[in-house]
């Protein structure tokens, strides 16, 4: 097994141990749920990292087309959408016991919401495609598409907006500096790296599974000729 | 004598013990003022059996993709020869 992987393994760990009983500040409202900090924000980030990945190899396909880089691009965004997913998901249940609602019109909630419906649109294309390489290319076209639409709604539109309920009003949409407790970065930082790391992890599996399925198909077609 | 000793005891608590009522109450609002944290849940030992719950499912799912991670190479390996 790749160091990286052990050092998921650890970072992970670290993270559900001290992200329990590690020291947070007493903040009204919030109470213990700002603990959700080390799970539900690394979501967003390894699915934004991923996504970033996903839409590189898309590049890199249409620069010099590979059955490789395709299925590199596909399973990238599929762990991006499964992140994304579960970042709006554990989002929901969190604005329901802060804010009192599963949902409201916040332009923050709306742009993470719309980029996940232009994600499963990716999965839609790639669906109704037959032929494979026209299915790489007009996969790989849209993909940058939607990572060009993503961008604009999840970091430069909430900085446009007047106000969200959203904490990091007029700076960095996902959180505010500030709210950072010096004690809450310790385990904050590493609990980005090791979800980064484990959406990694899944990716790679993925791929290697895919490539290795391609190269039993190779194989059979060559004994059946 | 003794009786009107008792009395006096027993008026000095009747009008003591409704003062001590309210400072306590008085007392509970200032901690109830204060946001509630899972302070108690900590200091009787349960939080780590949330801990321990998690660390049950990240470990398991962890061990699912180690397994996974496996048998990928095996397969890789037995494709390659």
């Amino acid at each position: 097994m790749k160091w990286w992987k052990y050092l998921t393994i650890v970072l992970l760990l670290y993270t559900v141990v001290m992200g329990f009983l590690g020291h947070v500040p007493r903040l009204a409202i919030l109470n213990e749920t700002e603990r959700n900090l080390y799970f539900h924000v690394p979501m967003w980030f390894g699915m934004t990292i991923i996504l970033l990945a996903s839409v590189i190899n898309s590049i890199r396909y249409l620069r010099n087309p590979s059955a490789r880089l395709d299925t590199l691009a596909h399973e990238s965004a599929k762990t991006g959408i499964l992140l994304g997913v579960l970042g709006l998901l554990t989002g929901s249940l969190w604005a329901r016991y802060t804010w009192g609602t599963w949902w409201t019109t916040d332009v923050k909630l709306n742009g993470a919401a719309v980029t996940m419906l232009i994600y499963a649109a990716y999965l839609v294309l790639r669906g109704s495609v037959s032929d494979e390489q026209q299915r790489a290319r007009l996969s790989a076209i849209y993909n940058i598409f939607a990572f060009s639409a993503a961008i604009p709604l999840l970091f430069i539109m909430p900085r446009l907006a007047e106000a969200s309920l959203h904490p990091g009003m007029g700076g960095n949409p996902g959180f505010s500096k500030y709210d950072l407790d010096s004690g809450m970065r310790l385990v904050f930082y590493p609990a980005v790296i090791g979800w980064t790391l484990l959406g990694v992890w899944i990716t790679e599996v993925a791929c290697r599974f895919a490539f290795v399925k391609e190269k039993i198909y190779e194989k059979q077609e060559k004994q059946l000729a | 004598m003794k009786s009107k000793k008792n009395n006096w005891l027993s008026r000095a608590v009747a009008l003591l013990l409704p003062l001590l009522l309210l400072a306590g109450a008085a007392l509970a609002q200032t901690n109830a003022a204060e946001p509630e944290m899972a302070d108690a849940l900590r200091a009787n030992g349960k939080i780590y059996v949330v801990v321990l719950v998690l660390v049950i499912i990240v470990t398991g799912l962890l061990v699912y993709l180690i397994r996974l991670d496996g048998k990928v190479s095996r397969l890789e390996k037995e494709v390659n020869n």
